[in-house]
């Protein structure tokens, strides 16, 4: 399943006691419980006690409160937030090396401008660039490089954060 | 105060209550062994690790107290597994502390190095590789809380070498005692919703048809006092899962006994029937439910629990609530009284007397032996039962016997069953009986087992000998792996499969005699009283009675395992009777 079923996916934001094994703890019950993981993005929090793991799971393959639960039962597990899709803001990182003959590097160049997505690299039939998107967007970038010939391609797994309250609170509220 | 971490491994134990460590030394955990000579902790060397885990699981089980382990690196952690997972399945508090190579070691293959809180992650509440010897007094302090609070569970403490040898460096440090839990992702909560309580209330107060399904919750939280309050302010009847045999009397009226793939007909078509299942502490476990789609069809559900992943894994509650079973059943007995008690209570006796008429026509029943037919090992049970004290404390081995033990006996009092229910772990009925025994020395403690686990935890009589623990063993000699005989038989038509253990290889007599215990054998039926009533005398030594028994009985009633309850099979006598 790609980022862009995003209908099938839920994603949990659990933040976690910064411990040894404690990544292994969280995969280790995913395993066991015969829940499936989509991605995993691991991060240290601005509180040093803490790390951040942003999981991505099929909804389908697991009984969602049931993966909630038994996380919340790891005794390093601190919070778990469950981030629906429409309810979050997503992020996502993809490195991507691309075959790119001198002929062609401008129409791969023209897809860069477009996507706004940056340049890191470039050898002499290749062509290395950089995207950061919600995860549907950086499909698509990633779709239309395809057939030019995708070298190498390294994508993070997404992050999240819940939207933010649009109305402004009542100023006659007490 | 300066000491180096064994030192401080040792007072953290004692600071935690430990009057009792069962285990065996070698190369890792050396150094903890030399300041156990000056501590105040009896121990009880065993004979194999998974023995030292069994009887902490029986001492937990007889006192409610954390048992507690302790053994080396390597092939006596792995040894330790299976303690591990059985006290998992079934919820019970134990704290196992295993040695470990030096830290520097670790990840080396170093001699006895294994990856024990890798092997254990998934079979302990939580585990801890200690790293520092200034974190021994925190980690141990922690390991106690969580394992005795919430859902109880094991959890292992793993210790490298390096901090608790005195000649290391690494192991000096200064003693503090922890005053608080540094766990901001552990925060057990005891207290139901009261909002959920009272609609759990009025639930009770409109039901025709309830039982009250209760499950080894009962016995963790200590609310059987509670539970016979509830049963008895409504009247409603009881069924006693394996795990919380006793936490009902079983001599109450309203006590059904066990329900699941080998209870009685009663407590199975009951829960059949019913228009509410009150589940407290009890987790619908599929030896219980049968086929989860077809049980209980007609009832509504409250279920009580502590652990919240419970709540909804197997079957969705119409009122769900997380809290002690103890504390959440007081409340709803507040709230029942509140709405007029006994009185708001509407007519059941239509419901009771369907029950009381499965009773009559689906007692337990067995087929008394005939002429020169061995023993029936439903017999032996009768007799043990009705020539030991009330109190006596029994454990059991896995199989046909311990169905049988869980049907016959009669469980009068909490914390007298202590048994292997989740994990099924054939071999536990020794050690656990000799660490109910440690935790109850003033109770008589019968192990009922099984002539196969006999094979598999037997040697752990040396220990029972050696370190003073008298109990006494009850040995169903029918020959077989009789649980998996009776399952081919039923199910590979007769068929038997690599199930004959023999009837006289070894000769239990003579090895319970090597193994320090007195020896009996019986065969007879005017032999049983009589070799019990001389079991029960001997009070200095463990005591085996080996009762050859029948071959071919089998345990009924029976679910057939994926079926639903509805089909549960009854003993061959009362096939003909109406349901
Ligand atoms: C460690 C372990 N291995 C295998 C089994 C599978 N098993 C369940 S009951 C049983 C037979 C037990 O035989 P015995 O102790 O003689 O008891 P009986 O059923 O004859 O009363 C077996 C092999 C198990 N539960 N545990
Ligand atoms: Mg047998």
């Amino acid at each position: 399943m790609t980022a862009a079923d995003d209908g099938g996916t839920t994603t949990l934001v659990v933040r976690v006691e910064n411990k040894a094994g404690v990544l292994a703890r969280v995969a280790g019950l995913f395993a066991r419980r015969g829940f499936n993981i989509e991605s995993l993005a691991v991060a240290p929090t601005d509180d040093e006690r803490f790390s951040r793991l942003t999981i991505v799971v099929g909804v389908d393959a697991a009984p969602m409160e049931q993966v909630v639960k038994q996380l919340d039962k790891l005794v390093n597990v601190v919070d778990i937030q469950e981030l629906n899709p429409s309810a979050s803001v997503e992020r996502e990182l993809m490195m991507v090396t691309v075959r790119a003959e001198p002929e062609i590097r401008g129409q791969i160049l023209d897809l860069v401008r477009i996507f706004q997505a940056t340049v890191l690299n470039v050898g002499y039939d290749e062509i290395m660039v950089s995207l950061t998107g919600s995860p549907s967007r950086v499909d698509d970038f990633e779709g239309l490089l395809r057939p030019y010939g995708i070298v190498d391609v390294q994508r993070t797994g997404k992050v999240a954060l819940p939207k933010l309250v649009k109305a402004a609170p009542d100023p006659l509220a007490p | 105060m300066n000491m180096n971490g064994g030192q401080a491994l040792m007072k953290a134990l004692e600071n935690e209550g430990v009057d009792i460590l069962f285990g065996l030394p070698g190369g890792a955990i050396l150094p903890v062994y030399d300041p156990l000579i000056d501590s105040s902790i009896r121990h009880v060397l065993v004979r194999h690790e998974q023995g030292a885990g069994h009887m902490a699981e029986g001492y937990a089980h007889a006192t409610g107290r954390p048992g507690v382990a302790m053994v080396t690196s390597g092939p006596a952690a792995t040894n330790i597994v299976t303690p591990l997972c059985d006290a998992y399945m079934d919820s019970i508090p134990m704290v196992v502390v295993t040695g470990q190579v030096p830290y520097a070691a670790i990840g080396t293959d170093a001699f006895q190095e294994c990856d024990t809180t890798g092997i254990t992650m998934s079979v302990t509440k939580h585990n801890y590789l200690v790293t520092e010897a200034a974190d021994i007094p925190q980690v141990i302090h922690d390991a106690f809380y969580i394992a005795t609070t919430g859902r109880p569970g094991p959890v292992l403490v793993d210790i490298p070498k390096d901090i608790v040898d005195p000649n290391n460096p690494r192991s000096a440090m200064e003693w503090y005692t922890p005053d608080s839990h540094d766990l901001p992702g552990y925060l057990p909560n005891q207290a139901g919703d009261a909002e959920l309580i009272r609609q759990a209330a009025k639930l009770i107060c409109e039901a025709e048809r309830p039982v009250l399904y209760t499950g080894g919750g009962i016995l963790k939280s200590r609310g059987a006092e509670a539970l016979l309050e509830l049963a008895e302010l409504t009247g409603i009847p009881v069924v006693t899962t394996l795990m919380n045999r006793g936490g009902f009397p079983d001599d109450h009226p309203q006590c059904l006994g066990m329900p699941g793939m080998h209870g009685n007909y009663t407590a199975v078509t009951a829960m059949q029937e019913a228009d509410l299942l009150i589940a407290l502490g009890a987790r619908f476990d599929d030896r219980v439910t049968g086929k989860v789609g077809e049980f209980a069809p007609l009832a509504k559900i409250i279920h009580v629990d502590i652990d919240s992943a419970e709540l909804g894994k197997v079957r969705r509650p119409d009122v769900a609530i997380q809290g002690d079973c103890r504390v959440v059943i007081e409340e709803l007995v507040k709230a029942l009284k509140e709405m007029g008690g006994s009185e708001a209570q509407p007519d059941r006796n239509q419901w009771r007397s369907r029950i009381s008429g499965w009773q009559e026509r689906f007692p337990l029943t067995y087929e008394q032996s005939k002429g020169d037919e061995l023993l029936k090992p439903q017999y032996v049970l009768e007799q043990l039962r009705d020539s030991t004290p009330s109190d006596t404390i029994v454990a059991s081995g896995v199989g046909q016997h311990q169905m049988w033990t869980s049907q016959y006996w009669k469980f009068n009092h909490p914390y007298t069953w202590v048994n292997s229910g989740g994990l099924g772990t054939m071999g536990f009925a020794i050690p656990a009986a000799i660490g109910a025994k440690a935790g109850r020395p003033d109770r008589m403690v019968w192990a009922v087992d099984g002539d196969g686990c006999f094979q598999m935890t037997a040697q752990e009589l040396v220990t029972a000998a050696t370190e003073g623990f008298p109990i006494k063993v009850a040995l169903i000699n029918n020959a077989y792996l009789g649980m998996v005989r009776q399952w081919q038989e039923m199910f590979y038509e007769e068929r038997y499969s690599e199930v004959y253990l023999t009837r006289d290889v070894p000769d239990y007599k003579m090895w319970a005699e090597a193994l320090g215990c007195v020896g009996l054998r019986v065969e007879s039926p005017e032999e049983v009283g009589p070799a019990i009533a001389q079991a029960n005398e001997i009070n200095d030594q463990p005591v085996v009675v080996e009762f050859r028994c029948e071959a071919e009985e089998n345990v009924f009633p029976m679910v057939p395992a994926g079926m639903s309850n509805s089909d549960v099979v009854v003993d061959p006598s009362q096939r003909d009777q109406p349901r």
